[in-house]
């Protein structure tokens, strides 16, 4: 892995760091390169300290790295707090006619951005995209590709042209006067064209793939964009997206919609899936399909609301009063987010039942490029629908109790027949019953569903030896990083491998407990504060692992889980 | 043409005298006179002795959570518009558990029919104080008296609802009428329906209402378009208590306002994998 550059654009809310950082990234993959870039931003819509950094390379990176090359900093705060992240030879660049006490700082190198923003651009507005072509200057980077980007982001017309003045003015003023010993310079590498996207985009193309037709869901961060997308899309892909007053209401609409026969979803964070609990166990009973996109942030109850945790692993497992069957699919790679998601759907429908796609906010919005997903590869399984000639039986019984648990669907209005259920406990045609038997065997009817179920759960993906000293074990998010980490220590002359979830539930038990035996030592790498999901496969296993854990709300980097390996020893 | 015998449903387990025999009654006999076949509707209820309702009679029924049948009921209905959609609740359910809910259904008007029985108490769980019960009601929650009761006309009146009656479970043709109109209502429609409990309130009886309800369309020169006379019609509660339509108005459905509708119901559109595609092309 050869990493080229790593940018990082800091200001306050509303200086349109995201767009610079955006503009960079999306300059960069057009050029043939593989980007990771996250962003860090505060609860807040002016003012506080963002960043958002682009880290960028010839072959694919999955994890943000911490030595900055150039820091672009929008203001003095992002000097002061960032200066120590510039790597050797790298370079700040800032605003020379606003922050004047930065003497002693030999990396900094000032730039008139207001001036020429108002000089060339006609408006200050602007600073943000001289910053952007000063740094696009440092790494000499090619004009016309950058240009291209920005006019299909500020949608043609003057406004697209002034920020295309802007920014060429920001990279000629650095081209005439920079004269440091800064050496990471980028040229295009190839025509190829891969997707920029971030974890969120993923989630709501693959709901779009795999023919979602109702979206109800209450804002909240990280997964908002999942709704706002949706909503764009609906007209032309025939879908429809509310926005419902609360998130008990928008898993009940979805729950309605599902069990009116259309694939539906909502998406939340952990305290308004707090709200949905109950509407859980209502897809559970009424064996309604239904997908939750859970994007975890810190908790417990506010938290942090825009930094990244996996903190409701153990909360989304167990969920709801009772028993009921449900999946977990946790994806940790943008190619995930939409296979998983798709694959959520058939699920929910084959096996008709709520189906958690559990994302965090550093997959959520963190962007990365990656191939084109292959469409013709998306199976849609609708599972067990009766047909509209079956539909018109007047015995139809929609809870039929069968061998896998699984009864034929039909929809209300289909046909004749009536479907007919209920969140009280029922019987096969779904009416509320109170007697012993009838109650057992639909509790048994519905868990069997589990048998089947965990069939279609894949196992964890060993990445490495099965035949290593040290196991490092991940699931979500963290994947990248860890990764990352082991091929570090490996080329460090280390015998480690990695092991990874993304179908947390049913448990798939695999080869876990194997592999647990064969490495001398084990340790999950997670974003909680009590290893929920080392606790996970000591209950299911019964082996214990030891573990890396980090909780103050921002993402691992592979330097971390390595020096944090190290500190363990031997 | 379905027939009253065609809406029985699973045998009853209400007490004896309940006002709740009078709405299925009149449920079924409306349906009936709209000559409405049961797979053509979706009866969707909460919980209480009002969410059973929808097992007592012939639909497609989907029997919910205590304070939430609204929200199926709007996502059932946008991913299939031609199901006649009627939500079921009682007291607690619509204006108790089911507050917040109830308010943005109307506003958004979804073209649903809501249906609450208002006994004014709490009878599954056997005589607790209920969002409607009057001003001092006591009972062992509340035994220095409930607070001023919600008014759910008023209510429904000021959030947006297109059509907002009240009826009465001890007089079955008027109800009758009133749950037709509702159900032929383009929009959201609430049926606020004063249901005497034989078993829990002893206040507000048979005889109570008997002696102050009173019909609007008998009354000279009633507008229910006219939202300053419905709202003092809605404030109208003592000696005399008004049932029929109160208020009426017109605008258009949320569902009317979904592009995605136009080309018919969400239930019947095709899965197509293939048209993502070019959603991958904007992001290369």
């Amino acid at each position: 892995m050869n990493s080229h550059l790593n940018v990082m654009v800091g200001g306050e809310a509303g200086q349109g760091v995201q767009s610079v950082g955006f503009i960079l990234a999306k300059a960069f993959a057009r050029g043939g390169y593989h980007i990771f870039a996250d962003q860090d931003y505060e609860s807040r819509i002016r003012g506080g300290h963002n960043f958002y950094r682009v880290r960028v390379a010839d072959s694919k990176i999955a994890a943000i790295a911490e030595a900055v090359d150039v820091l672009v900093a929008l203001n003095k705060e992002t000097i002061e707090l960032h200066q120590k992240e510039v790597a050797a030879k790298g370079v700040i660049v800032f605003d020379n006619e606003k922050i004047t006490d930065v003497a002693g700082i030999p990396s900094a190198f000032g730039v008139p951005l207001e001036r020429l923003a108002v000089e060339q651009a006609g408006d200050k507005v602007m600073t943000n995209t001289v910053a952007l072509g000063a740094a696009l200057g440092l790494v000499r980077y090619d004009f016309a590709v950058s240009e291209q980007v920005l006019r299909e982001y500020f949608k043609g017309g003057d406004i697209s042209a002034n920020n295309i003045k802007a920014a060429r003015a920001g990279c000629k003023y650095v081209q005439e006067n920079y004269h440091g010993d800064f050496d990471r310079f980028l040229s295009p590498i190839s025509q190829v064209k891969r997707m920029l996207l971030n974890g969120n985009d993923a989630i709501s193309l693959g709901a779009i793939a795999a023919g979602c037709k109702f979206v109800a869901a209450y804002p909240m961060t990280p997964t908002t964009s999942i709704m706002e997308y949706m909503a764009a899309k609906a007209d032309e892909f025939g879908l429809a997206m509310v926005q419902a007053e609360d998130e008990i209401s928008a898993i009940n609409m979805a729950i309605g919609a599902g069990y009116a026969g259309v694939r539906a979803m909502t998406a939340t964070s952990g305290s308004g899936f707090c709200l949905m609990t109950e509407g859980l166990g209502l897809a559970g009973i009424t064996e309604t399909p239904v997908v939750i996109v859970e994007g975890q942030r810190p908790g417990p109850a506010v938290g942090l609301p825009t930094r990244t945790e996996q903190g409701d692993l153990q909360f989304v497992l167990y969920a709801h009063q009772g028993d009921f069957p449900r999946a977990v699919l946790a994806p940790g790679t943008f190619e995930d987010c939409f296979w998983l998601t798709v694959k959520a759907f058939n699920l929910a429908e084959k096996y008709q039942l709520p189906v958690l796609v559990m994302t965090d906010h550093h997959l959520a919005s963190s962007y990365g490029t990656i191939e084109k997903f292959d469409i013709s590869k998306v199976a849609i399984e609708r599972g067990l629908l009766v047909s509209d000639k079956e539909a018109n039986d007047s015995a139809y019984k929609r809870h039929l109790i069968t061998e896998s648990g699984i009864s034929p669907r039909a929809f209300p209005g289909q046909g004749k027949a009536l479907v007919v259920t209920d969140a009280d406990e029922h019987d096969e045609a779904g009416h509320l019953i109170e007697d012993a038997d009838t109650r057992t065997r639909m509790m048994d009817k519905r868990l069997r569903k589990l048998t089947g179920l965990s069939k279609e759960i894949s196992p964890p993906e060993l990445y490495g030896s099965a035949e290593t000293d040290t196991l490092l074990i991940g699931w979500g998010s963290t994947r990248g990083a860890i990764r990352e980490a082991t091929d570090i220590l490996c080329q460090e002359g280390s015998s480690v491998s990695s092991l990874y979830l993304s179908e947390l539930w049913p448990f798939p038990s695999g080869n876990i407990a194997g592999l647990l035996d064969k490495a001398k030592r084990s340790f999950v790498i997670e974003s909680n504060a009590t290893g929920q999901m080392s606790r996970l496969i000591r209950t299911e296993t019964g082996k214990k692992t030891g573990t890396i854990l980090k909780y103050d709300g921002r993402p691992f980097t592979p330097n971390e889980i390595v020096q944090a390996i190290k500190k363990e020893g031997r | 043409m379905a027939t009253i015998a065609d809406y029985a449903g699973i045998p009853i387990a209400w007490c004896p005298g309940c006002g709740n025999f009078g709405i299925l009654n009149s449920v079924k006999r409306a349906l009936v006179e709209l000559g409405m076949e049961p797979h053509q509707i979706l009866l969707v209820s909460g919980i209480g002795q009002a969410g059973k309702l929808p097992h007592y009679t012939k639909g497609n029924v989907f029997n919910s959570l205590h304070g939430r049948p609204l929200s199926p009921a709007i996502g059932a209905k946008i991913a299939n518009p031609e199901l006649k959609v009627i939500a079921i609740s009682g007291d607690g359910d619509a204006y108790g558990e089911g507050g917040n809910h109830f308010l943005h259904t109307m506003r958004r008007n979804h073209d649903i029919t809501y249906l609450v029985h208002d006994n004014q108490v709490y009878a599954l769980t056997k005589g607790q104080a209920s969002p409607t019960s009057d001003a001092g009601f006591v009972t062992k929650t509340t035994p220095y008296g409930a607070a001023p009761p919600v008014n759910p006309i008023a209510l429904a009146i000021v959030s947006g609802a297109t059509l907002v009656s009240r009826g009465y479970a001890g007089d079955i043709e008027h109800l009758a009428g009133l749950i037709k109109t509702s159900i032929s209502h383009k929009g959201f429609s609430l049926l606020d329906i004063l249901q005497p409990c034989v078993s829990f309130n002893h206040k507000n009886t048979y005889n109570w209402y008997r002696e102050r309800v009173y019909k609007l369309e008998n009354e000279a020169g009633y507008d229910p378009t006219n939202k300053a006379l419905a709202l003092a019609k809605a404030e109208e509660w003592g000696e005399r208590i008004p049932t029929g339509v109160i208020y009426r108005q017109d605008r258009l459905t949320y569902d009317e306002q979904i592009p995605a509708l136009k080309m018919g119901p969400l239930v019947k559109q095709k899965i197509d994998p293939g048209l993502a595609a070019k959603l991958l092309d904007e992001l290369l």
